[in-house]
């Protein structure tokens, strides 16, 4: 009797396994459609696209739209391509990450594990960055950058960036070290460690899983930011989304989609490599702590 | 003055005062066990001769010096945490060695200390490795190392085996025994496990709501506890404490009281002090440890005066080395060891010996020790 019914339960288990991967097979391919548009049509000449076979495979292979994006593409008034702008976004969001990181890592350990009377309270302030839109700010942050003589700078997006970041920054690294055990904290005082040397030597060396979601986080957030390099940041000094908004809005001269396209890949590479590279962390870096380990 | 100082010490956290005017002095070489139970304030102690909290008031000296605002680093302790608290991204080797080398000490002479405490712990092959790699045993080992080496004035340990498993326990018990009558470091120790109080201790201090309620030897604590809490709180199975009317008769002091079947039985105390026989006609506490309720042929050979009754057996728990006994006296249960290849059996009657040269009375008012 019991051997019989497992049997069954084996056969519906094939059935019903069969028709998930059907269905997630189905959802698979409808998620990767935009991509292979994109991807195709970046790879054949314009004038496969305008003679209507957008869904089609490529007759003739060309990397040519990749290259005019990168380097030859009319990008605003001087036909530059993507290239100094996407130097640009990388001069932008490699300090601003960073330094928001690391400002992350320090507001966490303070509030932990150098308790203060308030700190909740400041905690609950600083939480509210996350939850403030980007369009509030424009105005405000328009005149400290004025105020500071930086503005249309790459400088000054850093600091915008940083500023903006650290609201989550804190908050990813404040929950990481709350179950970090204080008694290592304490054993390292009295061994004589000072307030720095707690955080290089036994803080960060374990803060690996939450250090590469705030990095992941922070990376795609000012590498896709738009709002704040447009309003900011002006001609030459343009990150590369604004750049590729410029590509593709250009209204002069025909619409060359297979260059739009590369640029667009080009833009989101970056992303996708962080995430390819520190995607596996990234998860585990937000569950840590959630399972007494 | 001792060689640390805990002078009228008082701590507050807000309102609610943990430590109420404490007062110890420990003199060097000694081996001070706080034990008391959860929440009694034995860890905040630790922790304010450890520098990581602050008195309220009152003074801590060490080697004379007042510690109060001196930072934990500069006070020449060491200390061994119940979680051990291992550096992970350390090495065995980086974790003993990280104070000496905040202390700036140079490299050659670090490794050469540390090298003499592997050996002394045993734990030279470990050495290499990081403390995920360990057992809880070798982890405990490394904790001590870590404190070893600095060659700290003081030890403090925070229940440094109650993560342990019970035989693992009573091995590194001994070991830290062992350790302190090898070196003989000054050391303090917080324990719930009064086991462990009396088997590590030269002097316990018993806790209990942040007063100390007594302080003392081993022995001193068990046989004279001077109030309710201490002799209810050391010793296991816990002392026998029941009602009892004294009644004086000429030189005579007995203790009246009732057996199973609710008949009168009398017990004569050994030589009655005179604040016990201001008794006379009272209701007080009798204290018997279970080893002083026992069967004729367990009876204390050398003790100076037994008394015998006979009462019904209850309940019958062996325990190997022992047979543990509940027989009723005075309406409580009371704990009795006897042999144990014993051959009693629940509800036959038998003979009880009664070490009354050990036994002691406490006032249930005021819970404090008349006799």
């Amino acid at each position: 009797m019991a051997i019989s019914s497992q049997d069954t339960a084996i056969r519906t288990g094939r059935i019903t396994r069969t028709f998930i991967y059907l269905v997630l097979m189905l959802f698979a391919l409808f998620y990767m459609l935009p991509l292979y548009v994109m991807v195709v049509n970046s790879l054949k000449p314009l004038s496969e696209i305008t003679g209507g076979g957008m869904m089609a495979l490529p007759q003739v292979w060309t990397i040519e739209p990749w290259l005019k994006a990168w380097s030859t593409a009319q990008v605003g008034v001087q036909a530059t391509g993507l290239k100094p702008y996407f130097l640009n976004s990388i001069l932008m969001v490699v300090p601003a990450v960073a330094i928001s990181t690391m400002l992350g890592a320090l507001n966490g350990y303070v509030l932990t594990k150098c308790r203060f009377k308030g700190d909740t309270l400041l905690f609950g302030f600083m939480l509210f960055a996350c939850f403030i839109p980007f369009q509030i700010v424009l105005i405000p942050m328009a005149m400290v950058l004025g105020k500071l003589g930086i503005s249309g700078t790459t400088a000054g997006l850093v600091l915008v960036h940083v500023v903006y970041g650290i609201g989550f920054t804190t908050l990813y690294f404040r929950n990481y070290y709350t179950v970090f055990p204080t008694e290592l904290v304490r054993a390292a005082q009295i061994d004589g460690a000072g307030f720095f040397q707690i955080f290089w030597r036994i803080l960060l060396p374990s803060s690996g899983p939450i250090a590469v979601v705030s990095v992941i986080w922070q990376f795609t957030n000012i590498w896709n930011d738009f709002i704040f390099g447009a309003s900011f940041a002006s001609g030459d000094g343009a990150p590369m989304t604004v750049a590729l908004n410029n590509l593709v809005q250009s209204s002069t001269g025909v619409k060359e989609f297979n260059i739009h396209f590369a640029g667009a890949i080009l833009a989101a590479f970056p992303t996708l490599l962080v995430y390819i590279v520190a995607g596996r962390y990234f998860v585990r870096g937000l569950m840590a702590g959630s399972v007494k380990g | 003055m001792g060689f640390l100082d805990i002078d009228n010490a008082t701590k507050s956290f807000g309102k609610v005062e943990v430590l109420h005017n404490v007062d110890i002095s420990v003199q060097e070489g000694e081996f001070l066990v706080l034990v008391g139970p959860s929440g009694c304030g034995k860890s905040t102690l630790l922790n304010v001769i450890a520098g990581l909290e602050e008195v309220t008031s009152g003074e801590i000296r060490i080697k004379g010096e007042v510690m109060n605002h001196v930072h934990p680093s500069k006070r020449n302790i060491a200390m061994v945490f119940q979680s051990y608290a291992l550096y992970p991204n350390m090495t065995v080797g980086q974790n003993i060695t990280f104070g000496l080398e905040m202390h700036g000490m140079p490299k050659s002479e670090r490794e050469k200390a540390m090298y003499k405490v592997a050996r002394l712990l045993q734990i030279e092959n470990l050495l290499a490795r990081k403390p995920g790699q360990l057992s809880g045993g070798q982890r405990q080992r490394v904790a001590m190392g870590r404190a070893l080496v600095r060659e700290p004035d003081v030890f403090l340990f925070d229940e440094p085996l109650s993560n342990l498993d019970a035989k693992l326990r009573v091995d590194m018990r001994t070991e830290i025994k062992k350790l302190h009558q090898n070196l003989g470091t000054t050391i303090v120790y917080v324990t719930h496990d009064q086991i462990e109080a009396m088997t590590l201790s030269t002097r316990i201090a018993v806790m209990h709501n942040g007063h100390i309620q007594q302080l003392g030897t081993s022995n001193e604590i068990y046989n004279s506890p001077s109030n309710l809490f201490v002799a209810n709180f050391m010793g296991s199975p816990s002392m026998n404490l029941l009602p009892v009317r004294i009644n004086v008769e000429g030189n005579d002091v007995r203790a009246e009281t009732t057996n199973g079947k609710s008949e009168t039985v009398n017990l004569a105390f050994h030589n009655p002090s005179a604040s016990l026989r201001e008794f006379n006609g009272k209701n007080v506490t009798l204290g018997i440890r279970p080893e002083g309720l026992t069967d004729l042929e367990g009876a204390d050979q050398r003790s100076k005066h037994v008394e015998t009754i006979n009462n019904t057996v209850d309940v019958i728990e062996p325990a190997g080395s022992d047979t543990f006994v509940t027989t009723t006296l005075g309406n409580t249960e009371c704990i009795g060891r006897m042999r144990a290849d014993t051959s009693l059996k629940p509800g036959s009657e038998t003979s009880f010996a009664i070490n009354m040269e050990k036994a002691v009375v406490f006032d249930p008012e005021t819970e404090m020790r008349i006799a």
